[in-house]
């Protein structure tokens, strides 16, 4: 688990382009949205293109993103638990 | 008689050069647009991390108009009037490869929302908080007469205390951004020979 979150936040990093912020900065709880990454609507679409293009979830609901993409943490777990590669 | 109408400032970025009222304020040989922007960003010291999400489009667009407005107060009655020739084809282009391939069709919102010209402008004018007309007209070259009447209007009809202007192109490693300013004080007259000199030299 503790190599998928490391490689989620690169992945995160990566596809967000969050050019002034490194895998040590980002904390398992810290929150992605609102006060925490700061990341925008925009950024919850690509989220979920992540998913869907290294993870191979697609996700059904957009509601279900609320939660999932609360922290690294709570998308590490969904990743876990639903990836098909 | 109508009182003439100035410009004031201008920028240029071009072959790794940035330039304000003729005078260059970065330089490097970096060959690349997109190291070569990222290094004027950082030169530039400016605080403000949407920058790396932009489009290559945006981030000239942005970056010309950030060292020329820098010291600019009251922005919020500037006008855009930009234009290009090659729209938003850079990012057309890129988008276009997320989805060309249906086997690995994974088309980015984040691209996506860049394919569009005047979302340059728009950047623009979230940073200094414009609040005022914005246009964008693309053609083969730069419509100085099309641009001269379109600020002198916004500025005669009072919807404008000020214009931004210019020629902001851009397509793979090929770009160049002139922008400068109209207003009603300035050093040099607002003609179609100024501006056609200002942008096509």
């Amino acid at each position: 688990m503790e190599e998928l979150k490391e490689e989620l936040k690169g992945k995160i990093i990566e596809v967000l382009n969050l050019e002034d912020i490194s895998v040590a900065d980002i904390d398992d709880s810290d929150a992605l949205f609102g006060d925490g990454l700061g990341l925008d609507s925009i950024d919850a679409l690509e989220l979920i293109v992540l998913l869907d293009k290294e993870y191979g979830i697609k996700l059904s609901d957009p509601k279900q993103g609320k939660s999932i993409f609360e922290s690294v943490n709570t998308m590490a777990d969904y990743i876990a638990k639903n990836r098909t590669k | 008689m109508d009182r003439p109408l100035y410009i004031s400032h201008y920028s240029k970025i071009e072959n790794g050069r940035i330039s304000v009222d003729g005078n260059a304020i970065f330089h490097t040989d970096e060959a690349q647009f997109f190291a070569f922007i990222k290094q004027a960003f950082k030169n530039q010291q400016i605080d403000y991390s949407k920058f790396y999400k932009m489009d290559n489009l945006s981030k000239l667009a942005f970056l010309a108009a950030e060292v020329l407005l820098n010291e600019e107060e009251d922005k919020e009655d500037i006008a855009l009037v930009l234009s290009n020739k090659s729209a938003s084809l850079d990012t057309d282009v890129k988008y276009q490869g997320s989805i060309q391939d249906a086997a690995n069709f994974f088309p980015s919102p984040a691209v996506f929302v860049y394919t569009l010209a005047n979302i340059c402008g728009g950047e623009i004018g979230i940073r200094h908080g414009m609040k005022s007309e914005h246009v964008f007209f693309v053609s083969d070259e730069f419509d100085a007469v099309t641009i001269f009447n379109y600020a002198t209007y916004l500025i005669k009809s009072l919807k404008a205390k000020k214009v931004l202007c210019g020629w902001v192109e851009l397509f793979e490693e090929n770009y160049k951004a002139v922008l400068y300013l109209v207003e009603e004080r300035g050093t040099a007259l607002h003609t179609t020979d100024t501006i056609n000199k200002l942008v096509k030299n």
